[in-house]
């Protein structure tokens, strides 16, 4: 059947083309943005084989390489042969690995790039161990020898089996031990350290006082003797157990057949990756992302977790709804119940529409100057005087950036909230004043139960902005690593003037600030997978309270 | 004497074809025993010389009226003829209106309502009003009828428990809805929530129940039962009611007020207004030659 154009186009459907068209546009970016950063991300954290060959370029000598492969491209031939690469005449293209050799302590980097058809020879043994450390990263190589004081006992040169389950042995041990140390030193020498800190600013605030009696200063010495031999206990304990975990050590020899001794207490985890089942396999790549999820950063974040920066991002976005939830209502409720509706009303309304279009870095900097610098200034005046010249609120701190977020989003939440004011029907809040109430009583008992799920949708964009907002972050209290976090067990509990880590700033630090990239490309991805699931969770949390209320106050169908 | 008169009604309905005069069926006018006259009623609300502006605009030209106590008045009237202006005076309504104004006075026994330092709150609760649509709160049954005790800072449970059943009762719904008190109101159907919306203003015991249009909303068989419900109340309440409906208006007043862009035109015992017309307006009305 033939369709004129005309006929074909009267009936709108070009439009529905055209629609049709852009949402498949969209989904397909979004879609594939995610699944990106989800294959990139997870990847990462599967057991690589570890390949070992002989890689010999034309004239040099062949040399032994052992590594990962991580990625591979395709190169122009002409580019390589620029490059002083022997490349044959009769190619077009070269196959390049990136492959991660690690040993940077021997190798001196952790990459390299080298052309597939000269790796030959290649074979995946299963000796093969992979050590993740503590310091220098990856370590690929053949375990020789355990040690212990010094003494060797074990080698694989005598009896392999028994050698690779003494090693196992030992890192079990010695993660056990770190695991202890690690208590200590964070949590029981942490908390020393904090109260001694409190003592110093206790006696410094008497001082500045005038107050400080010797009967006060004898308390507080007392108290610090008291700490300090707290201090002396939990030190001597540390110490033996540091001698302890230095006792064993392994000798490793890797790809250029250097032999390498490592301290076990330097090792995080050792498998042997080419003789792994799939079992194997899928308890180290859980374990590996229950790592990746709990753990704190190694290695200038480029190792290890990032449960700092989630824990940060979601106290600082939960802080901030607390902040904007009300005050957003508060305003909405006199703009659109209370304030005569003239001219003057319009301007604020516009103004506040268009604030929340202005450059986010904008807000940064005025938090930095009017939060930090003028009224945190003024607090550690008043109140922190013993601090100073060091600030407690007048630097950056997880209070003012949950502020500066708040105003960053408040107009989101005045808009939502006077467009669910302006919906309730004139009906309802006459129903309620014709029974004598007042205007407040009926504000209060029906317009803003029923308002609220819109209040929800404010809050819900709000924290859809403020979650995956960073550029204000950097001005206002964001770091590359804290030391604690700020929630934790010394009073008062919430350390509203400490900094934090934060997801979005933790992509770009990894990705653009790392010594060395390479090695954080898939941490980025992996953590801008994370950065979207939490933003995802944290709305998915606000849209069920929404649907709850919508459901309880479904009467604005009316 | 309301029972009756219902049955009266309800077989005026059963036989459309009686009495019909004008076009209008007449034998669904209240017939009493007792004539009906203004000058033996006591009255609840009077009205004096009532002029309302909408900003510039004239919306009410000076209304005289006396609205007597324990009766139903109907106002009726072509749309946009002040009915429900008129009546939104009578609790303060039209304050929530932005550029009105009001002048004459409006006396609810003996005092003036817009006098300065009236209590408006307390006036809306001695004038309740029902409106043209049910408007049910959000809330359960049975915290829609405790609404008006809970504002006025009443919490005792077994007061509040008394009363609820009490104007649930009142209003006719409280067989219908006992076993469900805490389930949404909005889960009601249309003639059901306004009954709900009565018995919220029944509630708080006002002395005048002023209701807009009460049963437009509503199917024919819940309209019957509002205006069951209307004969009911009356020997309790004050009864003012607007509606575009006359039939309605025959069978439920005692007296109807006809008013034609903002004026009051007649007022009178609804059987005489309806039978016998002074005005050449009314009758053109009643008898459907315009509005």
């Amino acid at each position: 059947m033939q369709i004129s154009l005309k006929e074909w186009t009267r009936k709108g459907d070009p439009w529905v083309w055209l629609n049709a068209g852009a949402v498949a546009i969209s989904l397909t970016a979004v879609l594939g943005l995610l699944l990106l950063i989800t294959v990139r991300g997870l990847v990462h954290f599967w057991p690589h084989a570890i390949v070992e060959g002989e890689y010999q370029l034309r004239d040099s000598q062949p040399v032994t390489i052992v590594g990962e492969i991580v990625s591979d491209e395709s190169v122009p031939a002409e580019q390589l042969r620029d490059g002083g690469y022997p490349v044959p005449d009769d190619v077009d293209f070269m196959t390049r690995y990136l492959i991660k050799t690690g040993n940077r302590d021997v190798l001196g980097s952790d990459f390299r790039w080298i052309l597939s058809d000269a790796l030959t020879d290649r074979r995946y043994p299963e000796q093969l161990f992979t050590l993740e450390r503590r310091e220098w990263g990856n370590y690929y190589g053949y375990l020789v020898s355990v040690k212990e004081n010094g003494a060797e006992v074990a080698s694989t040169a005598s009896n392999a089996e028994a050698a690779v389950e003494r090693f196992m042995a030992g890192v079990e041990r010695s993660l056990d031990l770190y695991e202890t140390i690690h208590e200590i030193e964070k949590v029981k020498i942490g908390s020393v350290n904090y109260e001694l800190e409190r003592l110093r600013l206790e006696q410094r605030r008497l001082e500045l006082e005038d107050r400080l009696t010797p009967e006060a200063l004898a308390e507080i010495n007392a108290l610090r003797e008291q700490e300090n031999a707290r201090y002396k206990v939990l030190e001597q304990e540390l110490g033996e157990l540091y001698v302890q975990a230095s006792r064993d050590s392994v000798v490793m020899r890797g790809m250029s057949g250097q032999e390498t001794e490592i301290q076990l207490s330097k090792i995080v985890r050792a498998f042997q990756p080419n003789a792994m089942g799939l079992g194997d396999k899928l308890g180290h790549y859980v374990s590996k992302i229950w790592e990746f999820l709990s753990d704190d950063p190694r290695e200038a974040n480029t190792e290890g977790g990032i449960f700092p920066a989630i824990y940060g991002t979601v106290l600082m976005v939960i802080l901030m709804a607390i902040l904007v939830t009300p005050l957003g209502v508060i305003a909405a409720v006199y703009l659109r119940e209370y304030a005569d509706q003239g001219i003057l009303t319009r301007t604020i309304r516009i103004a506040v529409n268009n604030l929340a279009g202005v450059p986010s870095i904008v807000y940064g900097v005025f938090g930095l100057g009017f939060f930090i610098y003028f009224l945190g200034g003024s607090i550690d005046q008043l109140f922190y005087p013993e601090a100073l010249p060091s600030p407690t609120f007048g630097t950056g701190g997880l209070m003012w950036a949950s502020i500066t977020l708040a105003i960053l989003t408040l107009p989101v939440v005045i808009v939502a909230t006077e467009e669910g004011l302006a919906r309730i029907p004139r009906t309802i809040r006459e129903g309620s004043l014709a029974l004598g109430a007042t205007k407040a009583e009926t504000l209060w008992r029906v317009v803003i139960p029923m308002a609220s799920p819109a209040m929800m949708t404010g809050v819900i964009l709000a924290i859809a902005r403020a979650a995956g907002e960073v550029a204000p972050l950097m001005l206002v209290g964001v770091v590359k690593l804290a030391p604690s976090l700020p929630l934790d067990g010394n009073y008062p509990y919430l350390h509203l003037d400490q900094k934090f880590m934060h997801l979005g700033f933790h992509i770009y630090d990894v990705g653009f600030q790392s010594p060395n990239v390479e090695a954080a490309r898939p941490l980025v991805y992996a953590t801008a997978l994370l950065l979207v699931i939490v933003i995802a969770v944290l709305n998915l949390a606000a849209v069920g309270i929404r649907n709850h209320l919508r459901e309880k106050y479904k009467a604005l169908e009316m | 004497m309301s029972d009756e008169n219902l049955g009266q009604a309800a077989s005026a309905e059963n036989n459309p074809g009686a009495g019909r005069t004008h076009g209008l069926d007449m034998s669904a006018i209240k017939q009493t025993t007792e004539e009906l006259s203004i000058e033996k009623e006591d009255i609840a609300l009077t009205c004096d010389q009532v002029k309302l502006f909408y900003g510039q605009k004239e919306a009410l030209h000076g209304i005289d009226m006396q609205i007597p106590k324990k009766r139903v008045t109907a106002f009726i009237g072509p749309s946009g003829c002040g009915k429900s202006t008129l009546l939104r005076c009578f609790n303060r309504m039209n304050d929530l209106v932005d550029g009105c104004r009001i002048e004459g006075q409006i006396r609810l026994e003996g005092s003036d309502i817009y006098e300065k330092g009236t209590d408006v709150t307390d006036l809306r609760r001695r004038v309740g009003m029902v409106f043209q649509k049910p408007n049910p709160f959000p809330k359960s049954i049975y915290e829609n009828v405790a609404y008006g005790l809970r504002i006025q800072g009443i919490n005792q449970k077994r007061l509040v428990d008394e009363t609820v059943e009490w104007a649930l009762k009142s209003a006719a719904l409280w067989d219908e809805v006992k076993d469900r008190l805490n389930d949404s109101a909005l889960g009601l159907s249309g003639g059901q929530q306004q009954r709900l919306v009565i018995a919220r203003t029944v509630a708080v015991k006002p002395e005048v129940l002023l209701l807009d249009e009460p049963a437009s909303a509503l199917d024919p068989l819940s309209t019957l039962k509002i205006e069951e419900l209307i004969h009911e109340l009356k020997d309790e309440y004050t009864i003012v009611i607007v509606t575009h409906n006359m039939q309605q208006a025959a069978r439920v007043s005692d007296y109807t007020a006809f008013m034609y862009i903002g004026d009051l035109i007649e007022f009178g015992p609804t059987s005489q207004l309806f039978t016998n017309p002074v005005s050449k307006q009314t009758e053109d009305y009643i008898t459907g030659r315009y509005g």
